[in-house]
C-alpha cells in the first residue's frame, strides 16, 4: 500500500481525540448501564479500542511509530484478557445459571 | 599498673552476668567463688596502683577516659575514670571489705535457694558502687548512685516472699528518690553555672567565685539533700532501720560501710563548693549532730539486734555529716573508713550470733553466748570496744579528730558530740552484754543449735578485727606523736578549700586543750561502760516483753518517736488517699469515658460505613468511574 | 476528502458503538461491535497504520468476536431474558458517561494544532513496525509470548469441567 502522505486539510489530533472520548465515554455508558456481563466485557473491548485509534493517531501525528507497537501490545494483551476472562465468566455462569451480574452479592456486608 | 583501671569496675560487672544467667546451673561453689574472686581481682588491682600512687608525695589525679558517650552540641561527657586520693580509698574500702562479705555470704547464705541470685546482686553492687567512685564526672557519679539505690532495693527485698520485706524495699528506695531529685537538679544547676559535668573543671572554675555566691548555695543545698537520702540524714532516714530486712551481709555492706557513705564522699568530692557556702555548711553541721543525737536515743531502748546497729550507723553518719559541715573534711573521711571496718565487722558478727540462734533477733531471747560462739565473741567485743572509741583502736582517733574540730568551733558543740558518743558506748555495750553474757534466755532448741560459724564466716570477722584495731593508725594526730598521714595525704585533694579560706583550715588547738579534751572523754566513755556493764551483764535489768507497760519515755523511744507514724500520716496516706481521688473521679469517670468513647466511636463509624459494601458489582463499577471522573476532573479545572 | 472519509467512518463507528449498548440480543450486540471492529479498521487505514489494521481486523474481529460468540452459544442467551437497570439508575448512568466525555474533552482540548509530521517511507507497513518491534522492544515481545501461554493455560484450566471426586 501506497502511503497517503498528503494529508491536508482540517484533519487534526484534535478530531482523533474527541472520537476516542467519545467512543470511550460510550464504553464506560455501557458499563454502567447493562446487566449482562458479556456486554459488560464487550464494552471494555470497546474503551480499549479508543485508546487503541488514540495512540495510533498520536503516533501518527509525531512520525514516531513506538505508538503503534505500544497498540499491538494493547491487542496482545486484550486478547489474552478475554480468554481468560471468558473462561471466569464460564465458570462463574455454571455455578449462578444467570447471567446477571447482581447475582454476585456474597461480599455485601 | 593505671591501663588496668577498667578492669576494676569490669569484674564485678562480669561476676553479676554470669550469676544472673549461669548461676542456677553451676554448683554453689563455683557461684561464690567466681563472684568473690572477681571482687578480689579489683581489690589487688587498686592496690598495685595504690601503692605508687602514694610514694608521691601531694600527688595528681589519674584521669583516664573509657569511652564516649554523650556529644551533642557543646556538651560532652566522657565514661572516665579519676583516680585521686580520694576515690582509691574507697576504691580499697569497698573492693576490700566487699570481698570478706562475699566470702562471709558464701557461709551465711549457704541454704538459700536464691544463692545465685544474691551474688549477682551483690556484684553488681559493687559495680555500681565503683562506678559512683570511679567516675571522673557527675553524671558517672549519677549511675553509680541510682545503680546501687537499685542494688539496695533488690538486695532488701531479697526474701520477695515476704510482703513486709517487699515494703521495706519499697520504702528504701522511694526515699532514696526523694533526695535523688535533689542531687539532680543540683547536678543540672552545676551545669548550668559550670557548662561541665567534670569534677576537674568544677575545682578549678571554683577558686574564682565569692564565698557566699547565692548559685553555688543552692547547689550545695540540692546536693546535701541528695546525701540526707542517700546517707539516712534526719529526715529521710526511716527507711535504713527498716532495710535491716535484708539479709545481714546487705545490711553489713550497703547500710554500714559503703552505699550510705556515698552521700560523704559526694560532698568531700565537692568540697570546694561547700566551703564556699559557709550558709549549706551550717545547716549540714546541724543536721548532722541532730541525727547523731537522735539516732543514738533511739538505739538505746531497741530489742532486736539489727536494729540496734542500724540506729548506730544513722548516728555514725551524723557524726561524719557533723564533721563535713564544720569543714573538716578529712576527719569525716577518716570516721567514714574506720566505721566500714568496724561497723561491718558489728554487722558481720551479729550475722553469725543470729544464724546460731536459728534465725532469733531479738535480744531478750539472747545471753550468754560467749562460750557458744567464742571466735564471734571475741571479735564483736573488739567492734564494739572500736565504735565506743576507746584508744588504741580505730574508733578513737576517728571520733576524736572530729570532737576535736567540733571544740575548736565551739565549745558546746564538744559537749554534744561527746554526749552522743557516750549514748553509742552505752547503748553498744547494753547490746554486748546482753546477748554475750548472763544466762541463755532463748529456747531448748536454740540452745541445742548453737554452735561457731564455719570458717567461711569467722574469717572475714578475723580480718575485720584487725582493721578495726589497726585502721586508726593511717592519721595519728601529732599531738599523740603520730605523723598524720592521712590529714598529709589528701591535702591535694582539700587544694581549693585551702586557697579560698587562706586563714587555717584547722585552727590547732593548743596540746594541753586537746590532751584534756581526749582525757575526758575516754573518762567519761569508760564510766558509761562500766554502768552498763552492772546494768546489763549479769541478766539485771532485760529489757522487758512488749506486753509489759512502758513509761511515756520508754515508750516514745522504742517506738521511735513515732517518726514513721508521723511519715505515714502526712505523707503516705494523703498520697494514697490522693491518689485514690483522681482514680475515681478522673479516671474513671473522665480518661476512661474518652478512651472507650474513642473506641465506640470507630465502632459507630464503621457500622454506618459498612453500608458501602453493598456486594453489588454495578454500584463498585460505577463508584469508580465517578472517582475518577472526579479525579479528572479536579486535575483539569482546578490546576 | 480525507476529512469526508474520517467523518463517515466515525459516525460509523459512534452509531455501531452506541448499537451494542441499546441491543436487546446479545448476539446483535456482539454483532454491532464486529461492525464498529471494521470502521475502526478503517481508521487506522487513515492513520497510515497498515499493519495495525489488518491486525486489528485478524484479531478483534476475527478472533476475540468469535470467542464472545461462541461462549453467549455456550450460554443460550438468544433472547434477552435480563432483568433492566432502575430508570434512575440509568439516567444516572447516561449523564455519568457525558460528564465524562466532557471532562475529558475539556482536559484534551488546547493540543497543539499542528499538522501531522513527516513520516518515514514504510512508516505503519509490516516492514517498518516489525523494524522498530524486534529491535526497541524485543523484550516486552518475547515476554508477550509467555503471557499468552500464561492465558492459554489459565484459560484451560479455569474452564474445564471438574470431575467430582
Amino acid at each position: 500500500m501506497e502511503n497517503i502522505t498528503q494529508f491536508t486539510g482540517a484533519l487534526t489530533i484534535n478530531h482523533y481525540l474527541f472520537l476516542s472520548s467519545v467512543l470511550f465515554s460510550i464504553g464506560v455508558m455501557g458499563v454502567l448501564l447493562r446487566r449482562n456481563f458479556i456486554i459488560i466485557f464487550m464494552c471494555v473491548e470497546l474503551m480499549l479500542n479508543a485508546v487503541n485509534i488514540l495512540l495510533a493517531a498520536f503516533s501518527r501525528y509525531n512520525g514516531n511509530q513506538s505508538g503503534q507497537v505500544f497498540v499491538f501490545f494493547i491487542m496482545v494483551v486484550a486478547a489474552a484478557e478475554v480468554a481468560v476472562g471468558l473462561a471466569i465468566l464460564v465458570m462463574i455462569f455454571r455455578n449462578i445459571r444467570t447471567t446477571d451480574i447482581n447475582a454476585l452479592k456474597n461480599l455485601k456486608w | 599498673m593505671e591501663k588496668f583501671a577498667w578492669l576494676i569496675p569490669a569484674l564485678p560487672l562480669i561476676g553479676f552476668l554470669f550469676s544472673i544467667f549461669f548461676g542456677k546451673k553451676v554448683s554453689k561453689i563455683v557461684v561464690a567463688s567466681v563472684a568473690s574472686i572477681f571482687v578480689l581481682i579489683p581489690f589487688v588491682i587498686t592496690v598495685a596502683i595504690f601503692i605508687p600512687f602514694i610514694s608521691v608525695a601531694e600527688a595528681e589525679a589519674i584521669r583516664i577516659p573509657l569511652l564516649e558517650w554523650i556529644n551533642i552540641g557543646k556538651l560532652t561527657v566522657n565514661y572516665s575514670i579519676q583516680l585521686d586520693q580520694l576515690s582509691l580509698m574507697m576504691m580499697l574500702v569497698i573492693t576490700g571489705v566487699g570481698f570478706l562479705i562475699h566470702l562471709y555470704s558464701a557461709g551465711y547464705m549457704h541454704d538459700d535457694e536464691g544463692f545465685h541470685r544474691f551474688f549477682a546482686y551483690l556484684n553488681l553492687f559493687i559495680f555500681f558502687m565503683l562506678v559512683l567512685v570511679m567516675g571522673s564526672n557527675f553524671l558517672m557519679l549519677f549511675i553509680g548512685w541510682e545503680g546501687v539505690g537499685l542494688c539496695s532495693y533488690l538486695l532488701i527485698g531479697f526474701w520477695y516472699k515476704n510482703m513486709d520485706y517487699n515494703k521495706a524495699a519499697n520504702k528504701a528506695f522511694i526515699m532514696n528518690r526523694i533526695g535523688d531529685l535533689g542531687l539532680l537538679l543540683g547536678i543540672f544547676l552545676i551545669y548550668l553555672r559550670f557548662s561541665s559535668f567534670e569534677y576537674s573543671r568544677i575545682a578549678y572554675e571554683a577558686i574564682d567565685i565569692a564565698i557566699g555566691d547565692p548559685i553555688i548555695t543552692s547547689i550545695t543545698i540540692l546536693l546535701f539533700i541528695g546525701a540526707i537520702g542517700k546517707s539516712a540524714q534526719l529526715p529521710l532516714f526511716t527507711w535504713l532501720p527498716d532495710a535491716m530486712a535484708g539479709p545481714t551481709p546487705v545490711s553489713a555492706l550497703i547500710h554500714a560501710a559503703t552505699m550510705v557513705t556515698a552521700g560523704v564522699y559526694l560532698i568531700i568530692r565537692t568540697n570546694i563548693l561547700f566551703t564556699l557556702a559557709p550558709f549549706t555548711q551550717e545547716i549540714i553541721m546541724f543536721v548532722g549532730l541532730a541525727t547523731a543525737l537522735f539516732a543514738a536515743t533511739i538505739g538505746l531502748k531497741q530489742n532486736d539486734i539489727k536494729k540496734v546497729l542500724a540506729y548506730s550507723t544513722v548516728s555514725q553518719l551524723g557524726y561524719m555529716f557533723f564533721a563535713l559541715g564544720l569543714g573538716a573534711y578529712t576527719a569525716a573521711y577518716f570516721h567514714l573508713f574506720t566505721h566500714a571496718f568496724f561497723k561491718a565487722l558489728l554487722f558481720l558478727g551479729s550475722g553469725s550470733v543470729i544464724h546460731a540462734m536459728s534465725g532469733e533477733q531479738d535480744l531478750r531471747k539472747m545471753g550468754g553466748l560467749k562460750k557458744a560462739l567464742p571466735i564471734t565473741h571475741a571479735t564483736f567485743l573488739i567492734g564494739t570496744i572500736a565504735i565506743a572509741g576507746l584508744p588504741p583502736l580505730a574508733g578513737f582517733f576517728s571520733k576524736d579528730q572530729i570532737l576535736a574540730s567540733a571544740f575548736a568551733h565551739h565549745p558546746v558543740l564538744w559537749i554534744l558530740g561527746v554526749l552522743g558518743a557516750l549514748m553509742t558506748a552505752f547503748y553498744m555495750f547494753r547490746l554486748y552484754y546482753l546477748a554475750f553474757h548472763g544466762s541463755f534466755r532463748g529456747t531448748h532448741e536454740q540452745e541445742h543449735h548453737l554452735h561457731e560459724s564455719p570458717k567461711t564466716m569467722t574469717v572475714p570477722l578475723v580480718i575485720l578485727a584487725v582493721m578495726s584495731v589497726i585502721a586508726g593508725f593511717v592519721n595519728v594526730p601529732e599531738v599523740l606523736g603520730g605523723g598524720h598521714w592521712l590529714d598529709n595525704f589528701f591535702t591535694p585533694l582539700l587544694a581549693g578549700t585551702t586557697l579560698i579560706l587562706e586563714e587555717n583550715v584547722h585552727e590547732h588547738l593548743s596540746y594541753t586543750v586537746e590532751y584534756i579534751l581526749m582525757g575526758s572523754s575516754v573518762l567519761a566513755v569508760l564510766a558509761v561502760i562500766f554502768y552498763a556493764r552492772i546494768r546489763y551483764k549479769n541478766n539485771g535489768h532485760v529489757p522487758a516483753e512488749d506486753s509489759e507497760p512502758m513509761s511515756f519515755l520508754e515508750r516514745l523511744l522504742s517506738k521511735k518517736y513515732y517518726v514513721d507514724e508521723l511519715y505515714d500520716g502526712i505523707v503516705s496516706n494523703p498520697v494514697v488517699k490522693g491518689a485514690g481521688l483522681l482514680y475515681n473521679y478522673i479516671e474513671v469517670n473522665f480518661i476512661d469515658r474518652i478512651v472507650n468513647g474513642v473506641g465506640q466511636l470507630v465502632v459507630l463509624s464503621s457500622r454506618t460505613a459498612r453500608f458501602m459494601q453493598t456486594g453489588n458489582v454495578g454500584f463498585y463499577i460505577f463508584a469508580m468511574v465517578i472517582g475518577a471522573l472526579v479525579i479528572l476532573a479536579a486535575n483539569t479545572f482546578l490546576h | 476528502m480525507l476529512t469526508i472519509a474520517f467523518y463517515i467512518l466515525s459516525a460509523l463507528t459512534i452509531s455501531s458503538a452506541l448499537m451494542v449498548l441499546f441491543s436487546k440480543s446479545p448476539i446483535y450486540s456482539v454483532l454491532w461491535l464486529v461492525i464498529c471492529f471494521f470502521s475502526i479498521t478503517g481508521h487506522y487505514i487513515l492513520l497510515d497504520a497498515h499493519f495495525l489494521a489488518i491486525v486489528n481486523l485478524i484479531v478483534y474481529a476475527g478472533a476475540i468476536m468469535v470467542l464472545f460468540l461462541y461462549v453467549i452459544m455456550l450460554m443460550n442467551l438468544n433472547k434477552e431474558s435480563e432483568p433492566q437497570k432502575p430508570v434512575w439508575l440509568k439516567f444516572a448512568s447516561v449523564i455519568t458517561g457525558c460528564l465524562l466525555m466532557i471532562v475529558l474533552a475539556g482536559a484534551l482540548k488546547g493540543y497543539s494544532e499542528l499538522p501531522p509530521a513527516a513520516i518515514a517511507e514504510d512508516f505503519g507497513t509490516a516492514k517498518g513496525v516489525g523494524k522498530v518491534l524486534f529491535t526497541e522492544f524485543l523484550m516486552p515481545f518475547e515476554v508477550a509470548s509467555i503471557l499468552f501461554i500464561t492465558a492459554m493455560v489459565g484459560a484451560v484450566i479455569l474452564a474445564k469441567k471438574h470431575v467430582n471426586d
